[in-house]
C-alpha cells in the first residue's frame, strides 16, 4: 500500500516538479554564460529533453530494428536477407499481408465514405452536435473495449438456440442465419467483420475533420450556384466535393496508417486465428510466441517501408503550408 | 449519398413538402445514429443483467418487464478480479504519460516558435516525418534498452515510451499554435526585460491553453486506451502493473472464468474516457481538427 502511495506522490507532484525544475535550472546555467553565447545555447537547452526522447526512443530504435532485421534470432550473426525471404515465403506472413491490404482499402473507403456522408447530413439539421457526439463517441474508448462490445454484436449460437448476438438476432427475423461471423473465412468475411469494428470507431474522426472543412467553404459560392438553378446534388458534385478533396486526402492518409498499424482489435477479437492475422499481430507472435526477433524486425521494416511514402507526402504538404504561412 | 440528394434533386426550384423538410436527410441520419449507438447500448444493458439472463436472451429482452437489473457484475469486477488494481495502474500510467510529453513538447515548441537557431526548419521537418513512424518499428530495441537499464515492467518504462511516442504530434500541434500567437506580445515582454522562462510561463503557456487542453485530452485517451505499449513493456515482466486494456484483453482470450463480467469490465474502462470526452469534447474536436488541417 505504501508503494502505491509513493507512486501516487511521484505521479502527481514529483514529475511536474522535475519538469519545471529543469527549465528553471537551464535559465540559471544560461545566466553564467557570456551575453553573446546566451541566445545560441538557450534554444538547445529548451529542446534537449524533446530531442533526447525522440533520438533515444524513436530514431535510434528504428535503426536498431533495421539492423536487427538482417540478423538471426539471438542476434549473434548477420544472415543477409534471410528474414525477408522468410517473410515473402511464409504462408502465414503473406496471409497477414493480404489482410492488411484489405484493411487498408476497405477501412479507408468505409471511414472516408461514411465520414463524408455524416458530415454532409449533419450540416443540414438542428441537432447537429448531438448527432456528431453519437457518431464520435466510439473514438474515445479503447479498441479493446470496442472489441468486447462487438464480440457481443457478433455472438453466435447454434441454429435453433436463442440468438443473443444482436446481428444474428436481427437476420433471424428474416429467417436467415445464424452466421458465426468471426469464423467464416470465405471471402475473408471474418476480416471484414473486424474492419467494421475499426470503421465504427474511426468514422467520427473523419466526420469531424470533413465537417470542419465543410464549414470553411464560402456559403456564397453555393448560394450563387443555387440561384443559377443548380440542384443540391450538382452543388455537391461541382463545388463542395472538389473543395473537400484535399481534406479527404489527409483523412485517407491517416486511415491508411491506422490500417497498416492495426493490432488491438485483431488481438482482442480473434487473436489472429482463422486467417484474420495482420502484420502487426504476426510481428507480436514472432516476438513473444516464437522468440524470433530477427523475423519480427523484418516485419517491422516492411511496415515502415509501407509508411515511408506517406511520411514524404506529409513533409511535402507541410512545406507547402509553411510557404503560404 | 443518394439518400440525401435524391429527394432534393427531384425537388428543383419548386420544392415539395418532403424535400422542404429534409425528410430524407433526417431518416438517413437517424438510421445511422441508431446503428452507431446500438452496439454500446446493448453491452451497457447486458452489463447490468445477471449472467444467467445475459446468456439466455438478447439485451433487448431486458427492455420489457419483468425487469431484472443489478450492480453485481460491477461489484464483482471492482472487488474480486484484478480490475480494481488495474484501474489504479491505468491512472498511474496515464497521468505522468500525459503530463511529461505536454511539458517537454511545450518547451520544444516554444523554442521552435520564438527562438532563432541554425537548423530549426530541418529539425522541425524531422519531427513532421516522425509523426507517422509506426511504434512497432521501435519495440524490440526499446525493450532491450529497458531491460538493460533494469526498468522493464515498471511504470517509468511506459512513461518514457509514451512520452516519446506522443511527442511528435504534441510538438507539431503546439508549435503551430504558439507560432501563430502575436509576435508583438513576446517582443514587448522582452523589451520589458522578461526572461525566456517568464514569457514562457506568463505568456506562451496561458495563451496556448486551448491547444494544450486538446493535446492533454488526446494524449490521455491514447495512453489510457493503449494496449500494445503496455503489452510489450509491462506484461511480460511484471503482471502486477498491468493497465485495464491488457487485463480485459486477457479476460477475453481466457474464454473461461470471469467471462460473464466482461461487459462490466469494459464499461469500467470506458467510464473515464467517456467523462473526459463529454465534458471536454470541444477541446478534443479542436485538437483533432488542428492536428490534421492547419488553421
Amino acid at each position: 500500500m505504501t508503494d502505491k502511495l509513493i507512486t501516487a506522490a511521484i505521479v502527481v507532484v514529483g514529475v511536474p516538479a522535475v519538469l519545471i525544475g529543469y527549465i528553471w535550472l537551464t535559465e540559471q546555467v544560461i545566466r553564467i554564460l557570456p551575453e553573446k553565447q546566451k541566445p545560441r545555447v538557450r534554444p538547445w537547452l529548451w529542446m534537449a529533453p524533446a530531442l533526447a526522447f525522440l533520438a533515444l526512443f524513436l530514431v535510434y530504435p528504428m535503426f536498431g530494428t533495421f539492423l536487427r532485421s538482417f540478423q538471426n534470432h539471438p542476434g549473434t550473426e548477420f544472415v543477409g536477407l534471410d528474414n525477408f525471404f522468410w517473410f515473402f515465403g511464409s504462408a502465414d506472413a503473406l496471409s497477414a499481408l493480404k489482410n492488411n491490404v484489405l484493411w487498408l482499402i476497405f477501412l479507408t473507403l468505409f471511414v472516408v465514405g461514411f465520414g463524408l456522408l455524416v458530415a454532409v447530413l449533419v450540416d443540414k439539421v438542428r441537432y447537429e452536435s448531438f448527432a456528431k457526439s453519437v457518431i464520435f463517441v466510439p473514438l474515445a474508448i479503447s479498441m479493446v473495449a470496442a472489441g468486447v462490445i462487438w464480440l457481443y454484436m457478433y455472438q453466435y449460437r447454434p441454429p435453433g438456440a436463442v440468438q443473443t448476438g444482436t446481428l444474428n438476432a436481427a437476420i433471424d427475423i428474416f429467417g436467415l442465419g445464424p452466421v458465426p461471423w468471426l469464423q467464416v473465412q470465405t471471402f475473408s468475411v471474418n476480416t471484414f467483420m473486424l474492419i467494421i469494428v475499426m470503421a465504427w470507431m474511426w468514422t467520427g474522426f473523419a466526420m469531424v475533420i470533413i465537417s470542419a472543412a465543410l464549414k470553411g467553404i464560402n456559403p456564397e459560392l453555393m448560394e450563387a450556384a443555387r440561384v443559377d438553378g443548380a440542384t443540391e446534388w450538382q452543388v455537391f458534385r461541382g463545388i463542395v466535393f472538389p473543395l473537400l478533396v484535399p481534406t479527404l486526402v489527409v483523412v485517407s492518409t491517416t486511415m491508411i496508417i491506422t490500417a497498416l498499424k492495426a493490432f488491438d482489435v485483431v488481438f482482442t477479437m480473434t487473436s489472429g486465428n482463422l486467417n484474420t492475422n495482420v502484420i502487426a499481430n504476426q510481428m507480436y507472435a514472432e516476438m513473444f510466441k516464437f522468440g524470433q526477433y530477427g523475423r519480427a524486425s523484418a516485419i517491422a521494416v516492411v511496415l515502415l517501408l509501407a509508411i515511408i511514402p506517406i511520411m514524404f507526402f506529409n513533409i511535402g504538404r507541410f512545406r507547402a503550408q509553411e510557404a503560404v504561412r | 449519398m443518394t439518400a440525401v440528394s435524391a429527394p432534393r434533386e427531384m425537388a428543383g426550384p419548386k420544392q415539395g413538402w418532403f424535400a422542404r423538410h429534409h425528410i430524407g436527410v433526417h431518416t438517413a441520419l437517424i438510421v445511422l445514429m441508431v446503428i452507431w449507438a446500438i452496439p454500446t447500448i446493448g453491452l451497457f444493458i447486458n452489463s447490468f443483467r445477471p449472467a444467467t439472463d445475459a446468456f439466455g436472451s438478447g439485451w433487448w429482452s431486458a427492455l420489457f418487464p419483468p425487469y431484472n437489473f443489478n450492480f453485481e457484475n460491477y461489484a464483482h469486477v471492482l472487488g474480486q478480479s484484478g480490475i480494481g488494481t488495474s484501474f489504479l495502474n491505468s491512472l498511474f500510467i496515464s497521468i505522468p504519460a500525459t503530463v511529461i510529453p505536454l511539458f517537454v513538447a511545450a518547451f520544444a515548441a516554444y523554442a521552435f516558435s520564438w527562438m532563432e537557431f541554425p537548423g530549426r526548419n530541418i529539425l522541425f521537418v524531422v519531427v513532421v516525418g516522425l509523426l507517422v513512424v509506426p511504434l512497432q518499428a521501435t519495440l524490440i530495441p526499446v525493450l532491450s534498452m529497458f531491460a538493460s537499464w533494469g526498468i522493464a515492467g515498471t511504470f517509468l518504462a511506459v512513461w518514457l515510451a509514451h512520452t516519446a511516442y506522443g511527442l511528435p504530434f504534441a510538438i507539431y500541434l503546439l508549435r503551430n499554435f504558439m507560432g501563430s500567437l502575436p509576435r508583438e506580445v513576446f517582443e514587448s515582454a522582452a523589451i520589458d526585460g522578461a526572461s525566456a522562462v517568464t514569457s514562457f510561463f506568463r505568456l506562451a503557456l496561458p495563451m496556448s491553453v486551448p491547444a494544450i487542453a486538446a493535446l492533454a485530452i488526446f494524449q490521455f485517451l491514447f495512453v489510457w486506451n493503449d494496449l500494445l505499449v503496455a503489452l510489450i513493456y509491462i506484461s511480460l515482466v511484471n503482471p502486477d502493473n498491468l493497465p485495464l486494456p491488457v487485463v480485459i484483453a486477457n479476460l477475453v482470450s481466457s474464454q473461461g472464468a470471469g467471462i460473464e463480467f466482461l461487459g462490466a469490465a469494459a464499461f469500467l474502462s470506458m467510464a473515464l474516457p467517456l467523462i473526459v470526452f463529454f465534458s471536454l469534447q470541444r477541446f478534443f474536436v479542436r485538437g483533432i481538427v488542428g492536428g490534421s488541417v492547419k488553421g
